[in-house]
């Protein structure tokens, strides 16, 4: 398969006030690929994700999505690259005056005619590969920090984006579900040809799911490659941060 | 759309309590700009409108009835003994209608409105913004200004005339009450007093008045709600803040808003 570059970053910097958060990064997703990110509390990474899908306007340089900059783009065109990605917040962000079930068909009927019973299964299944269809006519409220996270995913998920944006999927989340999640994510990238950036703490979900990994640091790309070589790595501050990994 | 926090950041940043009017005021203009500028364009809607319609309707009705009441009951008992000691008592049922139309009921349910909806409005929005639901809509290419914040001030806008309307109706039968326990008043005479002193004069343009004052409340507690920032204090920070700037600016519209009917309608 031809290596095609689905997200290009080129330059991008962003600062609040006078703190700069992304120094000139510069940066390529390939279609098809799990790209992780890592990076310590703080360092802009979901700041990272929120410029590339356009909730953030970077303060120089530009993203191309599929060739197309959404740095300078109508909100039409712009609403269109939207329809074809997903993004999981890092706080879920479910939207708590609707039950799980509204949550989901909310995306899912706006952008496409299909019918209730059609949207209600494609809720159920979803919700069946997050392990939560019971909790269908639960409100937010009523959920765990866990299940809602991976509600969040489910609803991100469901209009079967062909880029995904993950904000830390399993933090929160018990080691077996945590598993799952990292599973399904792979899951998704082999039988939907989904192409992710994941942002992460969890080694073993980078384990699972990562073809490619960078870290972000002081505002710069630090690190990149295969987790396994980064994990091999003699330098300091790698071998500090693999060290505390738990290896099954 | 750009909120002009930036803008004045780098020339009032000298004075806080100035900067923060000035944004106030220009983000408020951007804002209703916007607001009459997505009103017209697809997809209307019409289901979130009726919703909230609902909710409004029902959260605020309890208050507004014994307001209502109350207003009519009170402004009668206090003017009784005055139009007596002017020997003016059969103008009594009147006068008092004519101030509850044009004045008395427009206002104070616009104000009791404004505590009850601009900070709920304020607060609803508020978390949806700091918890990130409205950039989980903005990413699922659904646009939020449209979905929370103009369907909101359609419904305030509609729902606070009728409110009004309701409220003048207690009122008056809440003077009628007062009337009856004092003096025993006959309920024919009353009404005819009233219907033949309150002229369309006095009912068009205090009732156009509220649409405004619903589409100020609407427009501030969206406001404040949709700019929030910095957390749960934030939220309660938006909702106490759309109160007080909905009450000013109804209390200021009305103002001007009397002397432009005062021209249109004079006495
Ligand atoms: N809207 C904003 N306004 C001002 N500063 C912000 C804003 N959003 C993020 N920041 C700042 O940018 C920096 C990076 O934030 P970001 O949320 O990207 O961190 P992160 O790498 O995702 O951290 P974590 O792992 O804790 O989620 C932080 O210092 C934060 O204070
Ligand atoms: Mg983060």
């Amino acid at each position: 398969m031809a290596v095609v570059e689905l997200i290009k970053i080129e330059n991008l910097s962003k600062a609040f006030g006078n703190k700069v958060i992304l120094d000139n990064i510069s940066l390529n997703v390939y279609q098809g690929e799990n790209l992780v990110v890592f990076g310590q509390s703080g360092t802009g990474k979901s700041v990272l994700l929120k410029c590339i899908i356009g909730l953030l306007k970077p303060d120089s340089g530009n993203i191309l999505i599929k060739g197309k900059s959404v740095v300078n783009i109508s909100n039409k065109d712009l609403n269109e690259i939207r329809k074809n990605t997903g993004f999981l917040f890092q706080g879920a962000a479910l939207y708590d005056s609707m039950t799980v079930r509204e949550n989901l068909e909310f995306p899912l009927k706006r952008h496409s005619k299909i019918s209730d019973d059609e949207a209600y299964e494609k809720v159920v299944n979803t919700l069946d590969l997050v392990s939560l269809k019971d909790a269908v006519d639960k409100m937010p409220s009523e959920l765990s920090g866990g299940m809602k996270k991976r509600i969040g995913l489910a609803r991100s998920i469901i209009t079967d984006p062909e880029i995904m944006f993950y904000d830390e999927p399993t933090t929160g989340l018990d080691p077996i579900s945590s598993k799952e999640i990292s599973e399904l994510i792979l899951d998704l990238q082999k039988k939907l040809k989904m192409t992710s950036i994941i942002v992460t703490h969890d080694l073993n979900c980078a384990h699972i799911i990562s073809d490619r990994n960078i870290f972000l640091k002081d505002g710069k790309i630090a690190y990149k490659g295969k987790i396994e070589e980064l994990s091999k790595s003699d330098d300091k501050f790698l071998k500090n941060f693999f060290s505390n990994e738990i290896i099954h | 759309m750009e909120l002009p926090k930036e803008i004045f950041k780098k020339y009032l940043s000298f004075n806080e309590k100035l900067y923060n009017f000035f944004v106030t005021i220009t983000g408020l203009t951007i804002f209703n700009w916007e607001i009459l500028k997505q009103i017209f364009i697809p997809p209307y809607e019409i289901s979130e409108v009726k919703k909230h319609m609902n909710e409004l309707g029902v959260k605020t009705f309890p208050i507004v009835s014994v307001t209502g009441f109350v207003i009519g009951l009170v402004i009668v008992m206090q003017s009784e003994p005055v139009f007596v000691r002017f020997g003016a008592s059969d103008y009594l049922p009147g006068a008092t209608a004519i101030s509850i139309v044009r004045e008395l009921a427009p206002v104070i349910t616009a104000l009791i409105f404004a505590g009850r909806v601009s900070s709920g409005i304020g607060a609803e929005l508020g978390s949806m913004r700091v918890t990130e639901q409205i950039d989980a809509m903005e990413v699922s290419a659904i646009n939020p200004f449209k979905y929370l914040v103009v369907t909101r001030v359609i419904a305030t806008t509609m729902i606070l005339p009728i409110l009004t309307i309701y409220v003048i109706f207690l009122s008056i039968i809440g003077g009628f009450i007062a009337l009856t326990i004092s003096q025993g008043m006959n309920f024919e005479y009353y009404k005819n007093a009233v219907v033949t002193s309150v002229t369309f004069g006095d009912l068009i343009p205090s009732i156009s008045k509220t649409f405004v004052f619903g589409y100020i409340v609407g427009i501030v507690g969206s406001y404040k709600g949709y700019i929030a920032d910095g957390g749960t204090e934030g939220v309660g920070r938006a909702s106490t803040t759309a109160v007080v700037l909905a009450s000013l600016i109804i209390l200021l519209f009305d103002t001007v808003l009397v002397k432009i009917s005062l021209m249109i309608w004079p006495l």
